[in-house]
């Protein structure tokens, strides 16, 4: 397994440690097998040969045909491919893109773009626990729609959307359907022919593969104009030289994905759940944001009500662990978490997030150490908080009038 | 992540003169309305000397070592010089803010001239109660 860091790691969502038969692959294709895979001679071919072979392994982990894999610098390239190319090229249908409003933010602007190319953008609302919005989604759809984007599990808070639903409703208007499955793809089973997409993103360093290298699922027949024009590789759909180690490296860990996802699921599940109960037996006043079963099994997202997500995520790190928070102060920004404020969070709650996502390297005792310093950091924290201490005292004023 | 210096990290992990001050005759709320966060001052002032004062704060790490760092710079001075100080000098105490948290220190500044104003208007309502016949 991988080697264990000095710190408890609950930042998944994030990246994912690379697997050391997916470091091995890759060095050994940087080191031997570095020739071009567009060449015609034998030592480019047998860079080809391992693409292929990444290819079979990579369609297989969704479902696919090889043919339908073409490979990317990652999520963002593939999403910002389909977006803008398959939108471009979908034209006809309508210069309307229908996405959501929690969408990650390479898909929210790469649609922006669009909408200053003069597209039609519609954002479809979420309900409060992140789950898209059908009725709006097929309201949306009444005008004649190119492309329909819908994430199959959120980044932020892990609920896993209906898109096989929202594909159904998309095709009935004749619109072509794409799902950012970045998230998903390694952590529950992903079918593109279940899901009914045309297109799918996914990324390899969520699952443990290397960073900078992705795919796109496109659907034979589904039209696509290219976003990189040049030598024509992946058929065209992709031009650029190949990054065939990491192509390889993603090969390796689809296929360990594949192999180990519903062993991988059901152990981060029970951590995650021992997380999720842990945190609230012991810690007062917080709320989970998501779903409470519709969710990737290693997400959990909390507010921690009367304190600010930096100030928690900066204390945990000091104590060695890890996590991620929608606060608008760890941004650097001014604005909270879109998709926490598209869930009708309040800013308060927004500002109070704190998302762990757990992963393979997590044990109970890693779980029971992060409840017992998180309840500690949580509690600092609040005895510092003017809310906190404003409700104390309105809640001991309650308590008095009852005439205790 | 914005990048904090030394000094505010410390005064973040170890804050100075946090909670409620006992015998405080000044406190004064401040808040940034967009992004959410709030501080409390609470001062003990005697003729016109700031003798004490504690800060509470709801808020991340940069506007925690504000209100710590302030309660600091501000002991023992006389308020008009404890409200001269602006909000650069409590970032630069502060070994420097990242550009997206100066709001942070604004609060601080604002925290105190709300509390004194409200020492002040306490003050005046005493000298017309006791000018009263």
């Amino acid at each position: 397994m991988t080697a264990a860091p000095h710190f408890i790691y609950m930042d998944h969502a994030a990246t994912t440690p690379v697997l050391p038969e997916v470091a091995d692959m890759v060095r050994a294709v940087t080191l031997e097998h570095w020739g071009n895979a567009s060449s015609v001679h034998g030592f480019g071919q047998q860079a080809r040969k391992l693409v292929e072979e990444a290819r079979v392994k990579v369609a297989a982990l969704i479902g696919a045909r090889p043919e339908e894999i073409v490979f990317t610098s990652g999520a963002t390239e593939s999403n910002n491919t389909v977006i803008k190319g398959a939108a471009e090229a979908l034209k006809a249908h309508g210069e309307r893109i229908v996405i959501t409003a929690i969408e990650h933010p390479c898909v929210m602007e790469a649609a922006r773009t669009m909408g200053k190319r003069g597209w039609h953008v519609t954002h479809v609302k979420v309900d409060g626990r992140a789950t898209v919005d059908l009725d709006h989604l097929r309201r949306s759809l009444a005008e004649k729609t190119a492309l329909v984007s819908v994430m199959l599990a959120n980044n932020e808070v892990g609920t896993i959307e209906p898109v096989a639903e929202a594909a159904r409703l998309a095709k009935e208007r004749g619109a072509a359907v794409h799902t950012d499955a970045t998230q998903a793809v390694g952590r529950i089973p992903v079918d593109v022919n279940a899901l009914g997409v045309d297109y799918l993103s996914l990324s390899a360093h969520k699952f443990h593969g290397p960073k900078g290298v992705g795919a796109l699922f496109v659907r034979r027949g589904a039209r696509l104009t290219p976003l990189l024009h040049g030598g024509e590789q992946e058929a065209g759909k992709r031009s650029g030289t190949l990054n065939v180690p990491g192509i390889a490296g993603l090969g390796v860990a689809a296929e360990l994905a594949r192999r180990d996802l519903d062993a991988r699921a059901t152990a981060v599940r029970a951590l995650r759940d021992r997380l999720e109960a842990g945190i609230t037996a012991r810690i007062p006043h917080c709320l989970l944001n998501g779903h409470p079963v519709e969710r990737l099994p290693n997400h959990l997202n909390m507010s921690f009500e009367f304190v600010e997500g930096e100030a928690m995520l900066l204390s945990l790190d000091m104590h060695g662990v890890v996590c991620s928070t929608g606060s608008a102060c760890s941004a650097g920004s001014l604005d909270p978490s879109h998709v926490l404020v598209a869930m009708g969070c309040a800013p308060a709650r927004a500002h109070s997030s704190l998302r762990f996502s757990l992963g393979l390297a997590n044990t109970a005792a890693d779980v029971d150490t992060v409840i017992e310093i998180l309840a500690g950091v949580v509690q600092r924290l609040r005895r510092m908080s003017p809310t906190y201490a404003d409700f104390q005292r309105k809640r001991g004023m309650e308590a008095a009038g009852a005439g205790v | 992540m914005p990048a904090y210096s030394e000094i505010l990290l410390d005064h973040f992990h170890h804050p100075r003169n946090h909670g409620e001050l006992a015998g405080a005759n000044a406190v004064g709320d401040s808040s940034n309305d967009s992004c959410g966060d709030l501080m409390r001052l609470f001062l003990r002032i005697e003729g016109d000397t700031i003798k004490e004062a504690t800060f509470m704060t709801l808020g991340c790490a940069a506007a925690i070592a504000t209100g710590s760092i302030l309660t600091e710079m501000i002991v023992g001075r006389p308020v008009a010089a404890a409200l001269a100080i602006t909000n650069e000098q409590v970032a630069t105490a502060l070994g420097g803010m990242p550009p997206g948290k100066v709001h942070c220190s604004v609060l601080a500044e604002q925290a105190l001239r709300s509390a004194v104003n409200a020492f002040e208007r306490r003050a005046k309502v005493g000298r017309n109660l006791k000018k009263r016949p």
